[in-house]
C-alpha cells in the first residue's frame, strides 16, 4: 500500500544546538528526512534553532523555522503552519522530548497535529526505564532470551541507598531517565560516590528518577539498528560491535561494524531478541536502536537500552552499510513499506532486506579533554566525545589503522619506534578507559604484555587483541626488513599501516616510503559500498581504498572538483564546515562539474552518497588525499581540489599537495600562507596601513618578558597555528607569563609563542567576505556582545552589527579589501577586529570559510559557501550577481535599516565535564574555544532576538523572580543600569556585601546573601550556593574577578550549570538579557519562518 | 590463550576458474588441490553452519564477508557430521578464535577434514566476476610446487559440472535413524534425507514431531512404513533435473494426499512433481540476507537461502496441475525468483530457501507450524 493522503504536510523538529551527544548525525537524517517528504509532494515546515546545519537551508524546507525548539515556541509554529502532521523521531533527544510536552500539554490535540512515526506509548516505553524493563520481561517469554540488568527505580536519595541493598552492593551503575547521551551517568563504587552521582542524576531527569543497576563491566557490547513498517517487515539494518567492553559509552567507544565475534547462533538471538522488541514496544514505523551486553563467559544477554528514533548509531550504521536509515524512515512514517522502497544502490532490489557487508567498518572518538584540563579523562557511561571519525577497509585492520590516523591527533596512529615503557605500568595504565588507552595498550604489547595480560587489563575481545599482536608483528617486519619491498610494503598496507608509520619505523622520509611504494606499484585500489556484498551491481559510487586487486572507480569525462571536508567534529571545527564543503558541492554541480567529496566523518551531510557525485569515506591525510587525486585522474579530468572550505584540516594540506603536484583552486598556498605567518600578514597590514594590536614572537620567558614589558599587561599570548583558540590565554602579569612559558611544552623555534597586547574593554568584529581578485562582497558583519579577549566560537553576536555606524563599517569594508588583497583570496575571507577607543585593529585573519559562514548566509539570506566555491574555479562576483546567487544589489555591508536582527549564541559543554573530585569544572569564558556548537535567534529587534538565541541554546531567560549579582570590581560601573532594569522588570535583587553596598549607593536595593566561604549564617542563612542549589535564583550574573578570588566564583558557576540557571559572565551579556527580558516582558514574541526572513530582505534590497 | 606466529600460512595457493581468471594467494587449511563449482556466500555469520550444509557438496564457497573464523568451531552447531564444500575461499582467516563455546580453530578443523582452502586474496573481485559471469567450475591448488597456470586450468575444465549432476545419494544418510520429539509426541513425519540439515530434524522434533530420517532411496513403502502424518522432503546438492527418484516418490506421496512439506530442494521436487520445469540461475542465492514475500500474507522475511536451481513457475496466475490448483506461495524480492509453492486442493507445499535457519535468521519459522496445522487439519 502506497504513501498516505490524508497527510499534506508535516511538521520535523530538529535537534538544535551541537552539543555532546547529539551531534551532526541529526543534521544528516533530518536533511535526508526533509528531501524524502519534500519529494513525496508534501509540505514540510521545520524547526530548528541550530543556523549551522544544511536542514535548515531554505530550500530543504518549505517554511524553516530558526526558533527555539521549546514547547513554547514550537507550539506557536504549529498555531501559525498548522501542519497535519509532527515527525518527531529525527531530532534526536530534543524533538523527541518536545513532542511528548506537546502532547501532554495538549497542544497537538488542539490542532489536530498528529504525531507519525513513533506514538507517545511506545516513546514511553523505550524510554521509560521501569516500562522497558516489562518490556524486556515479555520478550523473554516470547523468545526466550534477553533481560535486564538488576536494576533497582529510585525517585529519592533514600530510594538510592536501599537501592544498593538490593543489588548486593557496590559497584553499581546510576542512569537518570529521559537524558540525552546518557548525561549524568556513571559508576560508583562507594557511598560517596553514589550520592555525588545520584544526586546530580535525579536533578538532570526530567522525572526525577535514576536507575540503579548491577555491574556488568566488562562484558561485550552490542548494538543492533532495525527498522519496521507499518505491516510488520522488520529488518535489521546492522550489528555493531564495540571494542572497548561495556562500561565505555558507546559514543566513547572504538566500535566495528558488522558484529565480528559472535557466531550465527547468538548473532540470532540478538536479533530475534530486538525484533521482539521492537514489535512490544511497539515502534509503528521507522528505526531504533538497541543496545545488549553479553557476558563473554556463557553468552548471557542483558537488554540496555533502546532509542525508539534515529541516532548517532543509525547514522553510523547508515554510513556503514549504504543503507540510509533516516530516509527510509521517512519514508515510512508516510505510509510506504519497506518492500516498496528502492535500494538507492541497487535500484533494482527492495529495502526489504538486510544488509551483508564485504568489508569492516571502524569508528574511532574524538575527545577534546585538552579544552577542559581539570576534567576527569577517566571514560565513562557519560559521553564525553565531541566527534568521531570512520573507516572502511577490506579487514578490521586496515579500518582501524585509518580510523586512528582520521582522527588527525598527533599520537593517534600507532608508534613503534622508542623505548615502549615499562609494561606493568602500561598494563596498569590500559585497566582505566582513556582518549589514547589503545595507545597504552599497543606500547604494553611493544613492552611484552601476552594476549592474557592485555585481556586481563582491558577485557578487550581476545580476537581484537590479537589484531592488535598481528599489527605489532607487521611493525617489527617492517623495523627488520633491509628495504622496503613490494611483498612487505603490500603486507603492511593491507593492514592499514600509513606511509608515515612505515617512515618512521623505517627511519625514511614519508615521502621517501611513498616514491618506493610508488615505484613498486603499491598502490591501494575503490572498493564500493554497495550493501550487498557485490551480490548486485552498485549505481552509487561511494568508494573507500583498500589494497587490494580490483579498483572499481569508473572513468567519466566531466572534469571533477574534489573538495576536502573537514574530518571529525573537534570543538573549533565542526558541522560549520561541513556545512559549507556540502555548498560546495551543490553549487559545483551546478555549474557542471563531477563533484568527488573526500571526507571521514560519519556524522556529517557530506558523507551522505546523495550529497556529491562521488563520495570517498576516506582520511584527510595528505597520503590518502593524493592517492585519490590519483585515482580521479586516472578516471578523468580534474579540474582541482577545494581546500578552503573544510577548515584547518584541508588547509593544513594545501602547500604539501601543491608541492605534489596537485591543482588547488581558490587562494593559493602562498595566500594561506601570507595570512597565517605573522611576519608575512604583518607586511600585508602594513602595506594596506592597517594598525595591528602591538605584538611579538617569543620562544623563551626572557624574549616573552621582553616583549610584554614593553608593550604592557595584559597580553594575550598562544602558539603559532592554531585553531579555535588552543592554548590561547589572558596573561595579566609576569608571574602567570613565567608559568604559561613553562607550561606550553611545544615552542620551538619553529613554532613561537605570539604575545599580544590585549586590549581591554575592546568591541571585537567578525567579518565574512568573498574576494575575486577584483571586488569585495563584504557577506556579513558581526559584533561581538561579549568584549574581545573571550574567543569569537565562545561568544554571542549579532548581524548586522547593533551598535556600529556607517563610518565603522566603511571602515571595515576599506579594511577587509586590503586585506583580501593583499593576502590574494580568490573564495571566502574571514577577519576579525577589535575596535578600542577609535581605532581598529586587525587581530587575524583566515583565507577559508569560516565557523560563521552558516550563520552569515543565514541572516543575509546569501548562500556564501556556494559563492566561494564558484569563485574558486573561476566565476567572478560580478557574474555570480548577474546568474542571481549574489544580491544583483548591495551585499552584507549594506542592510537595509529594517533587516532582521540575528544573533548567534555559542553553547558550552560543561555539565559533561567533572574533576577527579566529582565537581563540575568553571564555567568562565575565556580565549580558548570550548563550545561545541550554536543557535540562532532571529527577530526584528535585538532584545527579541537575543531572549530567543537564550531560549534555544540554554532555555528560556526568566521574566520574573531572583536575580543574583556578583561581579569583579572593573564590572561594577557597567552593572548599574541593568541592574536598575531587572528591578523595574520587578526582579528581587541578591548580592555579595561588595555588589549589594555599589548598588545601595546608586539606589538600588538588593539582598546581602552569604558567600560559599562564609559558610552557613547563625541562624541558619543558607550561602549563594545553597539557594542556587535549593532552586531559589532564577538568574545569576558572575563575572570573574580577574585573576584572583575566582573560588567563590567557581562554586557558583557550577552550581549555576549544575541546576540549569541561567547563568551571564560578562556585563555585557547581562545588557543583553535585560533587552531580552525586556522583550520577552512587552507583548507576544512571534514566529517568522527564514523564507518570509528572505523574502522581506529581498523586497528591501530591490 | 595463545596467538599463533606470522609466518605460518605463508604457503602459496592458486585459484583458477574455468574461464581462465586467476587468484593468488595463501594455503588455509588442507594443502593439496580440489575442485567444484564456486559459489559465492553472503552470510556475514554462520561459516560453521554453511561448510556443514550438504548442500554445498561439490561446491567451492567463497565467503563475501572477510573476516573468517573468528568464533571458531564448537560441537553444537554442526549441520551434519562433516564439512561437505569441496573448497573454502576467505579473505582475512581469524589467527586466534574466541567464544566461549569454542573448542578448536577452523583452520585446524579444515585441514583435519582435508578441505583445501585459500585465503589473501580478492574475494570481492572474485564475487563480482561470478555475479557477472555466472557460477563456474574452479580449481583451488596449494603447496610449494605448484603446476603451471596451463595444467591447472586444464584440470579445472575436466572436473564434471554442476548441470546434471545427481549428488543426493552421496550425502543422505545410508540407514534411517529417528529424530524424538521434544517433549509430548503428537506426530510422526518421514522425511527423505537428500541432504538435510540437522536443524530442521530438530525444528519439528521442537513442535512434538517424531521425525524418521530416511534415505535418499527410500521407497513408498519405506515412507509408509513409519505411519506419517505427514512427509517432509529436505535440501540438498545437486540439479534437481536428475532426480527422478524422488520426485515419483513424492508424486505417490501427493497422491495419497499426505501432508507434505519441501524445503529447497524439496521444493525443486515439487515443482517438478507438479510439472513445472528446473532451471539453474546464473549465479544463485546463498546468503542469509534475503527479502522473500509470503503472498498469502503479503508480509516480508528475511531468509537464509543456498540454492543455484530454481523452479519454473507462473507467477502471475494460479496453475492447474496433476494434483489440483498450485499457486506460487513465496517469491524473493531481489529477482522474482520463486521461493515456494503450494497446493490449494492437497496438503502440500514447499518452500526454496531456509525455514530451519542454521545460519540465518528465524523469520520464517513459522513454516513448520504450517505444516503442523496442515497434518492438525488432516486428523479433524
Amino acid at each position: 500500500m502506497p504513501k498516505r493522503t490524508d497527510i499534506q504536510s508535516v511538521l520535523v523538529i530538529g535537534s538544535g544546538p551541537i552539543v555532546i551527544g547529539q551531534a551532526a548525525e541529526f543534521d544528516y537524517s533530518g536533511t535526508q528526512a526533509c528531501r524524502v517528504l519534500k519529494a513525496e509532494g508534501l509540505s514540510v515546515v521545520l524547526v530548528n534553532s541550530n543556523p549551522a546545519t544544511i536542514m535548515t537551508d531554505p530550500e530543504i524546507a518549505d517554511a524553516t523555522y530558526v526558533e527555539p525548539i521549546t514547547p513554547e515556541f514550537v507550539e506557536k509554529i504549529i498555531a501559525k503552519e498548522r501542519p497535519d502532521a509532527l515527525l518527531p523521531t529525527l531530532g534526536g533527544q530534543t524533538a523527541l522530548n518536545t513532542a511528548i510536552s506537546l502532547h501532554g500539554n495538549g497542544v497537538l490535540e488542539k490542532y489536530g497535529v498528529e504525531l507519525i512515526g513513533a506514538n507517545v506509548e511506545a516513546i514511553n516505553k523505550g524510554e521509560d526505564r521501569d516500562l522497558f524493563k516489562e518490556v524486556v520481561e515479555e520478550v523473554r517469554k516470547k523468545t526466550g532470551h534477553g533481560e535486564s540488568a538488576r536494576s533497582y527505580i529510585c525517585h529519592s536519595m533514600d530510594d538510592v541507598m536501599k537501592g544498593v541493598e538490593e543489588l548486593g552492593g557496590y559497584p553499581v551503575v546510576v542512569r537518570p531517565s529521559f537524558t540525552m547521551g546518557g548525561a549524568g551517568s556513571g559508576f560508583a563504587h562507594d557511598e560517596e560516590e553514589l550520592r555525588r552521582i545520584a544526586g546530580q542524576g535525579l536533578t538532570l531527569s526530567p522525572t526525577t528518577e535514576v536507575l540503579l543497576e548491577e555491574s556488568i563491566l566488562g562484558w561485550k557490547e552490542y548494538e543492533l539498528e532495525l527498522m519496521r513498517d507499518k505491516n510488520d517487515n522488520v529488518v535489521v539494518v546492522c550489528s555493531i560491535e564495540n571494542f572497548d567492553p561495556m562500561g565505555v559509552h558507546t559514543g566513547d567507544s572504538i566500535t566495528v561494524a558488522p558484529a565480528m565475534t559472535l557466531t550465527d547462533r547468538e548473532y540470532q538471538v540478538l536479533r530475534d531478541v530486538g525484533i521482539a522488541i521492537i514489535r512490544e514496544v511497539g515502534v509503528d514505523t521507522g528505526g531504533c536502536n538497541i543496545q545488549f551486553a553479553v557476558n563473554p563467559e556463557d553468552g548471557r544477554v542483558i537488554v540496555i537500552e533502546m532509542n525508539p528514533r534515529v541516532s548517532r548509531s543509525s547514522a553510523l550504521a547508515s554510513k556503514a552499510t549504504g543503507f540510509p536509515i533516516a530516509k527510509i524512515a521517512a519514508k515510512l512514517a508516510v505510509g510506504y513499506t519497506l518492500d516498496e522502497i528502492p535500494n538507492d544502490i541497487t535500484q533494482e532490489t527492495p529495502a526489504s532486506f538486510e544488509p551483508t557487508l564485504d568489508y569492516v567498518v571502524v569508528k574511532a572518538p574524538r575527545f577534546a579533554f585538552e579544552k577542559f584540563p581539570s576534567a576527569d579523562s577517566t571514560l565513562t557511561t557519560t559521553m564525553k566525545s565531541v566527534g568521531e571519525a570512520m573507516a572502511i577497509g577490506r579487514n578490521f585492520t586496515e579500518a582501524f589503522q585509518k580510523a586512528l590516523r582520521s582522527l588527525e591527533r598527533k599520537g593517534s596512529q600507532f608508534t613503534f619506534v622508542g623505548e615502549p615503557g615499562d609494561k606493568d605500568a602500561l598494563l596498569r595504565e590500559a585497566v582505566r578507559p582513556t582518549d589514547g588507552r589503545i595507545n597504552a595498550v599497543m606500547q604494553a604489547i611493544r613492552a611484552g604484555a601476552t594476549p592474557q595480560e592485555v585481556f586481563d587489563a582491558t577485557k578487550i575481545d581476545p580476537w581484537f587483541v590479537d589484531q592488535l599482536f598481528l599489527i605489532k608483528e607487521i611493525a617489527d617486519e617492517i623495523a627488520g626488513a633491509r628495504e622496503l619491498t613490494s611483498d612487505l610494503l603490500t603486507e603492511a598496507k593491507r593492514h592499514g599501516f600509513s606511509d608515515q608509520q612505515i617512515a618512521e619505523i623505517s627511519g625514511l622520509g614519508e615521502d621517501v616510503v611513498r616514491q618506493v611504494r610508488h615505484a613498486l606499484g603499491v598502490r591501494p585500489v575503490y572498493k564500493t559500498v554497495d550493501t550487498c556484498a557485490a551480490e548486485f551491481a552498485a549505481r552509487t559510487p561511494y568508494f573507500y581504498s583498500s589494497y587490494d586487486e580490483e579498483n572499481e572507480v569508473a572513468p567519466r569525462e566531466k572534469p571533477a572538483v574534489i573538495i576536502l571536508g573537514s574530518g571529525p567534529n573537534r570543538i573549533g571545527q565542526g558541522i560549520e564546515f561541513d556545512y559549507s564543503c556540502v555548498h560546495a558541492s551543490f553549487a559545483l554541480s551546478d555549474a557542471g562539474y563531477e563533484t568527488v567529496m573526500v571526507n571521514c566523518n560519519p556524522e556529517t551531510v557530506s558523507t551522505d552518497y546523495d550529497t556529491s557525485d562521488r563520495l570517498y569515506f576516506e582520511p584527510l591525510t595528505l597520503e590518502d588525499v593524493l592517492e585519490i587525486v590519483h585515482a580521479e585522474q586516472q578516471a578523468g579530468p580534474v579540474a582541482g581540489v577545494v581546500v578552503q572550505l573544510g577548515g584547518q584540516t584541508p588547509l593544513g594540506l594545501s602547500q604539501a599537495l601543491k608541492d605534489n603536484g596537485v591543482p588547488i583552486v581558490g587562494t593559493s598556498p602562498e595566500a594561506i600562507h601570507a595570512a597565517e605567518d605573522r611576519g608575512a600578514f604583518g607586511r600585508v597590514l602594513a602595506e594596506a596601513g592597517l594598525p595591528a594590536p602591538k605584538h611579538g614572537t617569543a620562544t623563551t620567558f626572557g624574549e616573552a618578558k621582553a616583549i610584554a614589558d614593553e608593550i604592557g599587561y595584559p597580553v594575550l599570548v598562544r602558539p603559532s597555528y592554531v585553531l579555535g583558540g588552543r592554548g590561547m590565554e589572558i596573561v595579566y602579569d609576569e608571574t602567570r607569563l613565567e608559568a604559561y612559558i613553562a607550561e606550553s611544552t611545544e615552542i620551538s623555534p619553529s613554532r613561537p609563542v605570539l604575545v599580544d597586547r590585549f586590549l581591554d574593554d575592546a568591541i571585537e568584529i567578525d567579518v565574512d567576505a568573498l574576494y575575486d581578485g577584483e571586488e569585495l562582497y563584504l557577506g556579513g558583519v558581526m559584533e561581538h556582545i561579549e568584549e574581545a579577549g573571550i574567543h569569537s566560537g565562545d561568544s554571542a553576536c549579532a548581524l548586522p552589527p547593533i551598535t556600529l555606524g556607517g563610518f565603522d563599517i566603511k571602515r571595515l569594508r576599506t579594511s577587509t579589501e586590503g586585506i583580501a588583497k593583499g593576502v590574494g583570496v580568490r573564495g571566502l575571507i574571514n577577519i576579525q577586529f577589535a575596535l578600542a577607543g577609535d581605532i581598529l585593529y586587525v587581530l587575524e585573519a583566515n583565507p577559508r570559510a569560516s565557523r560563521t559562514v552558516p550563520f552569515t548566509s543565514k541572516a543575509t539570506a546569501v548562500p556564501l559557501a556556494k559563492a566561494a566555491a564558484r569563485i574558486s574555479l573561476g566565476a567572478t562576483i560580478a557574474e555570480l550577481r548577474a546568474e542571481g546567487l549574489l544580491p544583483a544589489n548591495g551585499d552584507g555591508g549594506t542592510l537595509p535599516l529594517d533587516a532582521p536582527i540575528s544573533v548567534k549564541e555559542a553553547v558550552m559543554p560543561w555539565s559533561r565535564f567533572r574533576d577527579i573530585h566529582g565537581r563540575g569544572v568553571d564555567t568562565v569564558l575565556g580565549p580558548e574555544m570550548r563550545s561545541t556548537g550554536e543557535v540562532m535567534g532571529i527577530d526584528s529587534v535585538f532584545g527579541t532576538a537575543y531572549a530567543k538565541s537564550q531560549a534555544g541554546a540554554y532555555g528560556p531567560l526568566p521574566t520574573k523572580g531572583r536575580a543574583f549579582i556578583s561581579v569583579a570590581n572593573r564590572d561594577k560601573r557597567s552593572m548599574i543600569f541593568p541592574a536598575r532594569e531587572l528591578v523595574a522588570h520587578g526582579f528581587e535583587l541578591l548580592a555579595t556585601s561588595g555588589t549589594a553596598e555599589v548598588l545601595k549607593r546608586n539606589g538600588i536595593n538588593a539582598t546581602v546573601v552569604r558567600k560559599q566561604s562564609e559558610g552557613t549564617g547563625p541562624n541558619g542563612e543558607k550561602t549563594i550556593v545553597q539557594l542556587i542549589h535549593d532552586g531559589e535564583v532564577d538568574l545569576i550574573v558572575n563575572t570573574p574577578y580577574g585573576t584572583g578570588g575566582r573560588l567563590d566564583g567557581y562554586d557558583i558557576r557550577t552550581a549555576a550549570v549544575a541546576r540549569s540557571v541561567p547563568c551571564l559572565t560578562t556585563v555585557q551579556a547581562l545588557a543583553a538579557a535585560v533587552q531580552g527580558i525586556d522583550a520577552l516582558t512587552h507583548g507576544d514574541v512571534g514566529v517568522r519562518s527564514l523564507q518570509e526572513h528572505a523574502e522581506f530582505l529581498t523586497a528591501a534590497r530591490d | 590463550m595463545t596467538t599463533s606466529t606470522r609466518g605460518a600460512h605463508r604457503t602459496p595457493a592458486v585459484l583458477v576458474l574455468e574461464d581462465g581468471r586467476t587468484f593468488r594467494g595463501r594455503a588455509y587449511g588442507a594443502v593439496g588441490a580440489t575442485f567444484g563449482e564456486a559459489v559465492f556466500s553472503t552470510g556475514m555469520t554462520g561459516y560453521q553452519e554453511t561448510l556443514t550444509d550438504p548442500s554445498y557438496h561439490r561446491q567451492v564457497v567463497v565467503m563475501t564477508a572477510p573476516h573468517v573464523g573468528n568464533t571458531g568451531i564448537n560441537d553444537e552447531d554442526m549441520e551434519s557430521k562433516k564439512i561437505w564444500v569441496s573448497g573454502y575461499v576467505v579473505r582475512d582467516p581469524a589467527r586466534v578464535p574466541s567464544n566461549w563455546r569454542s573448542t578448536r580453530s577452523l583452520d585446524e578443523e579444515l585441514a583435519a577434514q582435508g578441505v583445501v582452502g585459500i585465503s589473501g586474496i580478492d574475494t570481492r573481485a572474485l564475487t563480482r566476476h561470478l555475479r557477472e559471469r555466472g557460477a563456474m567450475r574452479v580449481g583451488i591448488f596449494s603447496g610449494n610446487a605448484l603446476p603451471d597456470e596451463g595444467t591447472m586450468l586444464a584440470e579445472v575444465r575436466q572436473a564434471p559440472e554442476m548441470s546434471g549432476a545427481d549428488l543426493s545419494a552421496e550425502v543422505a544418510t545410508t540407514e534411517a535413524y529417528v529424530v524424538p520429539a521434544i517433549g509430548e509426541k503428537k506426530f510422526t513425519v518421514a522425511a527423505v534425507d537428500l541432504g538435510i540439515k540437522g536443524m530442521t530434524p530438530h525444528r519439528m522434533a521442537e513442535r512434538g514431531i517424531e521425525v524418521h530420517v530416511l534415505p535418499a532411496t527410500a521407497g513408498v513403502e519405506d515412507v509408509y512404513a513409519v505411519n506419517p502424518d505427514g512427509v517432509f522432503f529436505s535440501n540438498g546438492p545437486g540439479d534437481p533435473a536428475t532426480a527422478d527418484h524422488p520426485v515419483a516418490l513424492m508424486r505417490a506421496v501427493l497422491e495419497r494426499g499426505t501432508p507434505l512439506f519441501g524445503i529447497c530442494f524439496g521444493n525443486q521436487i515439487l515443482g517438478r512433481a507438479l510439472g513445472f520445469g528446473t532451471f539453474k540461475l546464473k549465479y544463485g542465492h546463498r546468503g542469509i540476507n534475503q527479502p522473500v514475500q509470503d503472498r498469502t500474507t503479503g508480509k516480508v522475511e528475511v531468509t537464509a537461502h543456498n540454492h543455484g536451481f530454481a523452479v519454473d513457475a507462473p507467477l502471475d496466475r494460479v496453475s492447474d496441475t496433476p494434483f489440483g490448483r498450485a499457486e506460487v506461495s513465496h517469491v524473493c524480492l531481489n529477482d522474482n525468483v520463486v521461493e515456494g509453492l503450494q497446493l490449494l486442493d492437497r496438503p502440500a507445499f514447499s518452500v526454496q530457501y531456509h525455514p530451519e535457519a542454521a545460519a540465518g535468521p528465524h523469520d520464517a519459522a513459522y513454516l513448520f507450524d504450517r505444516f503442523v496445522n496442515l497434518m492438525e487439519g488432516q486428523r479433524a
